[in-house]
């Protein structure tokens, strides 16, 4: 760092000993003051632009959600007669009503069912590109990214087709239940419809991260279970799984959170009682314009996010293997 | 190596088949001669010329790219930087402020953002969309170029440096072709958010301005027609081009070897 004096330059002010001393200390010194510069030069530009775009924003929301709500939607002044204008009128109406609470909890059970649906069907995919032979991963890894380049209400809208009441998919159902006496089934407008969706469009985050993990795993050591009398089952939950937690903590993450904060896809897919906590901030913010309730509500969606992505962070943390540090 | 078992085979291919039927279906509806997405009745081109005749769609199209290109390259650039300098120096800033836009619910960029343009008295339109957006992606690209500099050898960058480069040669000539597939995916993967970006876009684009998510999500909340169908195909076919072109000019972007 510019200005600080690193114990090399300490070093290096001392008189030194020798004359290979003094040239160590030298280019030591000249390393670090370099690197001094290069680290302003290279960190500089990315936390300016996300100071500006990112950090000021928040903090811009995070006093809106104590300010009050102006007469006509948006904000009141926050400062009123010489004197600040800020209340926690908001967050009390957040404590007050478990209808909120509510809301939360089932916004987390939506996103955590996906985040599993999510691995299990994104595990075998990485799993078998990383096995592949070298010149077929480009292609594989290449069908599993394209849909995820279709956009993402292109995704969402072919389940519409797919669960729609003229769909095969609908009619084939209800032709089967129907002569054992249940009454027709309406797939789309429905949780199962919006789980789906949440599946289907998050999926590539799950696969991603796990195949960049699965592709630097050794052969070689499960080459050494199998020699030490390991089966197929055993080589997988005991090598290869656990070695592959980080791929899958970072895919949960990389799932769990947008999918917590979703409101479109219940606003397409979903019934009335599909309501997540996204289509709630959303009204907050466009339809009912109560800023300072949105501000809350996104704040308190976001702490959940984080405290669930840090737990995951917490458990996957780098932790010395039988096979050495990951 | 071992070859795959059959087990696995077929649980990967229940997984493209997850992935690509629902695709092809859109694909092949927008072909139908039938304002319903239910039977197949013949095959039309109708829904491809009720599109060009669509102006609203073109402009929109128009907007989504131009938005995404800027902020692929903007994004690029930026996260290729932050992600050096979260490998390389000890910073307890730069990662908070470059992973925490990734670790937060997108909605809640989306309304900040909008909290803040407005506060600003900045116009809603293409660049507080670009503006969101490149902030939004930074930390994608980040990610993916630090990741493959923790997977480098760190002795390479050391051997450039005790030969006598200059830490930006040895960036430059070692260190950067070395992580070029992964500042390419992290292009890559930018130039996808952003264009397929709804949330923040939505929040942030104002009434004014239209992108193709933005006119998609309007469509088929009022009605379902195969015109969707039909920009969604299109759409497919402009990155399906966009990816070919990407693996050619970077042989080994989506190969991590």
């Amino acid at each position: 760092m510019p200005g600080t004096s690193s114990p090399a330059e300490v070093a290096a002010d001392a008189a030194p000993e020798s004359l290979a001393d003094a040239e160590r200390a030298r280019v030591v010194t000249w390393q670090s003051r370099d690197r001094g510069v290069g680290r302003w030069l290279v960190s500089g530009p990315p936390l300016l632009y996300l100071g500006v775009f990112f950090a000021i924003p928040i903090l811009i929301m995070v006093i809106a959600s104590f300010r009050f709500p102006g007469e006509f939607g948006g904000l009141a002044p926050i400062v009123e007669d010489g004197e600040l204008n800020l209340t926690l009128e908001a967050y009390e109406r957040f404590a007050t009503d478990p209808i909120y609470w509510e809301l939360f909890v089932k916004s987390v059970v939506y996103a955590a069912l996906t985040t599993l649906f999510c691995l299990v069907l994104a595990y075998p995919l990485a799993m078998l590109i990383a096995r592949s032979p070298k010149k077929y991963r480009d292609l594989l890894m290449l069908l599993v990214i394209l849909p995820f380049w279709s956009n993402f209400l292109i995704r969402v809208y072919a389940w519409m087709i797919i669960l729609g009441p003229q769909s095969i998919a609908s009619r084939g159902l209800n032709a089967v239940l129907g002569p054992l006496g249940f009454e027709p089934v309406t797939l789309l407008f429905s949780s199962f419809a919006v789980l789906v969706g949440l599946v289907y469009v998050h999926l590539p985050f799950m696969v991603l991260p796990l195949y960049a993990n699965l592709e630097k795993h050794d052969p070689a050591l499960l080459d050494a279970a199998q020699d030490l009398g390991a089966n197929a089952w055993q080589r997988f939950w005991r090598v290869t799984f656990p070695l592959s937690l980080p791929g899958v903590w970072a895919g949960a993450a990389l799932v769990f959170i947008p999918a917590l904060g979703i409101f479109a896809i219940p606003d397409i897919l979903g019934g009335t009682g599909d309501t997540l906590i996204g289509n709630l901030i959303k009204q907050q913010f466009l339809e009912t314009r109560d800023w300072p309730f949105g501000s809350v509500l996104s704040i308190v969606l976001t702490v959940v996010a984080l405290a669930l992505a840090g737990l995951a962070a917490w458990v996957a943390r780098p932790r010395r293997t039988a096979f050495g540090s990951p | 190596m071992k070859r795959p078992s059959w087990l696995l085979y077929a649980a990967a291919i229940v997984g493209y088949l997850f992935l690509y039927i629902p695709l092809a279906i859109v694909v092949v509806y927008s072909f139908n001669d039938s304002r319903l997405n239910a039977e197949w009745v013949g095959f039309t081109f109708d829904w491809y010329r009720k599109l060009a005749a669509n102006d609203e769609m073109i402009q929109a199209a128009v907007n989504s790219l131009v938005i995404a290109t800027v902020t692929a390259f903007a994004a690029t650039v930026l996260g290729t930087m932050a992600g050096f300098a979260m490998h390389r120096y000890r910073s307890r800033v730069l990662p908070i402020l470059v992973l925490t836009p990734i670790a937060i619910p997108e909605i809640l960029m989306g309304v900040s953002l909008l909290l803040f343009f407005v506060l600003l008295n900045l116009t809603l339109g293409i660049v507080s969309v670009m503006l969101a957006h490149i902030a939004f992606c930074i930390g994608f690209v980040a990610i993916v170029v630090r990741s493959r500099l923790a997977g480098m050898d760190e002795s390479l960058t050391e051997a450039a440096r005790d030969c006598g480069a200059t830490p930006a040669q040895a960036f430059r000539l070692v260190t950067l072709p070395l992580i070029m597939p992964a500042v390419i995916a992290g292009a890559l993967m930018a130039f996808t958010l952003s264009i397929d970006d709804f949330v923040i876009t939505f929040f942030t684009a104002g009434a004014g301005t239209q992108t193709l998510p933005l006119v998609i999500y309007s469509m088929i909340k009022i009605s379902v027609t195969p015109e969707v169908n039909a920009v969604s195909t299109l759409l497919m076919l402009l990155t399906l081009v966009l990816i070919v072109l990407a693996s050619k000019l970077a042989p080994g972007t989506l190969r991590s070897s």
